[in-house]
């Protein structure tokens, strides 16, 4: 048994739970893992705030087309079905609750759902690109992280400390070693490592963890 | 009706000092760089415009577009959601040493803020940002019991806008995802300034297929093979070098 899950891995834990046909924005970055590991059988259709529905994966090396690019402004490809809109649009969707699922990466997450994952603060160039729009209107905000940061330091407050992404706006943390929902200001587990116990997860995080029914397994193949 | 303009010189001709000017594009596609050093060759043979702001999604990458606008000191404030890229080396300079201003706007705030003020909308409420350090001294209002932070209408004198297909009419067509914020930018401004790959004369374009229609657009100019500023940064290409020869 692994100490804790890999990226690959608390990636598809997180593509587990997207449905057939839901429509999805993954954040900059790790989450756009996520794409690959959709179940068998299942086909999500991925939003990209610069302005495409249905992209699919990045096109050969030397064979990019640099006006059709995600996001992270990385060369991507259509798939069938795909669309194109201008940026108003784009938010639009966004905001207007007609995303299922967004998955974020984060800094901070808080269990009053407060996220933090723009900045570490005020030193250089402060860029926030879509990432307080992108917390409000999809039907479900998740994070996938790291359960602690790289010196041991919990992710999961009671408050966040660093600069605030968006208030109230995170249900679901697949982390390195769980998957907590958050209801009621309050990180409900619903699944950890087998071999760990509830007191060594709540000694690596930094507010009060609860149990609300089962708690399961966490399984994720070797990837 | 013709909206056709001869030379990209002539084009950008009528941009003043201390211009709000909207510039296309999100990273690399949509970026009209030919038009961008058209306003540069200007400036650089005249100093005018100058003490620009510039309203864009991000602070432009390498020493070329609007990386090369700014680095030519045109620019004196830059409105935009994300000036960290691959190669944001001017900007990034510039900012930390004071010498430009930045009014940093969340990217779907930033598009609905041109958006509204194309469409004649002061101002809009927003979920986005809402309890953050960028809605600080905005006005909240509570909307059947969620909070939302007042943003305002984003105008401009100038929109500088690449597209793919224009009519003498000024309808316009983009390719694939370089329409991003052009069509809401060509409604904001009072003076749209489009390039074009192809210009065609009016009926040219299947009215179903106009994106943006020509009473957004006043002037179109040819640029028949036009740059793509990812491409050219890719291959290290300088402005200040290649003016310069």
């Amino acid at each position: 048994m692994t100490d804790k899950l890999s990226n690959a891995q608390i990636a598809w834990r997180a593509a587990q739970d997207i449905a057939d046909g839901a429509y999805v924005n993954l954040g900059i970055g790790f989450p756009e893992m996520v794409a690959k590991f959709q179940p068998p059988g299942r086909q999500a259709i991925f939003h990209t705030e610069n302005g495409i529905l249905n992209f699919g994966e990045a096109p050969p090396e030397g064979e990019e087309d640099w006006d059709l690019i995600n996001a992270g402004k990385k060369a991507v490809t259509l798939k069938p079905g795909a669309a194109f809109f201008h940026h108003a649009d784009s938010f639009a969707m966004v905001r207007g609750g007609h995303l299922d699922v967004a998955i974020l990466g984060a800094y901070q997450v808080a269990e009053t759902g407060d996220l933090a994952n723009w900045s570490t603060g005020p030193k250089g160039v402060p860029a926030v690109g879509g990432a307080m729009d992108l917390v409000h209107g999809a039907k479900r905000v998740a994070v996938i992280t790291e359960h602690v940061t790289k010196d041991g330091k919990p992710k999961l407050l009671d408050r966040c400390t660093l600069p605030l992404t968006g208030v109230a706006c995170v249900t679901r943390v697949y982390t390195s070693l769980a998957v907590l929902d958050i209801e009621g200001g309050r990180f409900i587990l619903r699944e950890k490592l087998p071999a760990l116990t509830f007191d060594a997860l709540q000694a690596l995080t930094g507010a009060a963890l609860h149990v609300s029914g089962n708690v399961a397994d966490l399984h994720v193949p070797e990837l | 009706m013709d909206k056709t303009i001869p030379s990209l010189a002539e084009a950008v001709a009528g941009i003043d000092d201390g211009a709000t000017v909207m510039i296309g594009g999100f990273g690399g596609s949509g970026a009209p760089i030919e038009l961008i050093h058209a306003l540069i060759d200007r400036y650089r043979t005249t100093g005018h415009p100058a003490g620009l702001t510039v309203v864009n999604n991000n602070a432009g990458n390498g020493h070329i577009g609007l990386a090369a606008l700014i680095e030519a000191g045109m620019v004196r404030k830059l409105i935009c959601s994300f000036p960290r890229s691959a190669d944001p080396v001017v900007f990034t300079e510039l900012y930390l040493a004071g010498k430009i201003e930045l009014e940093l706007v969340p990217q779907g705030t930033l598009a609905e803020r041109i958006r509204a003020a194309g469409a004649g909308i002061p101002a809009f409420y927003t979920p986005t940002g809402f309890g953050t350090d960028l809605a600080i001294g905005k006005p909240v209002a509570v909307f059947d019991g969620r909070s939302y932070v007042q943003e305002r209408w984003l105008k401009a004198d100038v929109a500088l806008v690449k597209a793919e297909t224009a009519d003498t009419h000024g309808n316009l067509t983009y390719r694939a995802a370089a329409r991003n914020f052009g069509p809401l930018m060509c409604a904001a401004a009072t003076r749209a300034i489009v390039q074009a790959s192809r210009i065609v004369p009016a009926g040219g374009i299947d009215p179903e297929a106009v994106i943006t229609p020509g009473i957004f657009v006043h002037s179109v100019v040819l640029v028949a093979d036009p740059a793509q500023e990812e491409v050219l940064n890719r291959r290290k290409a300088n402005y200040f070098e290649e003016v310069q020869g």
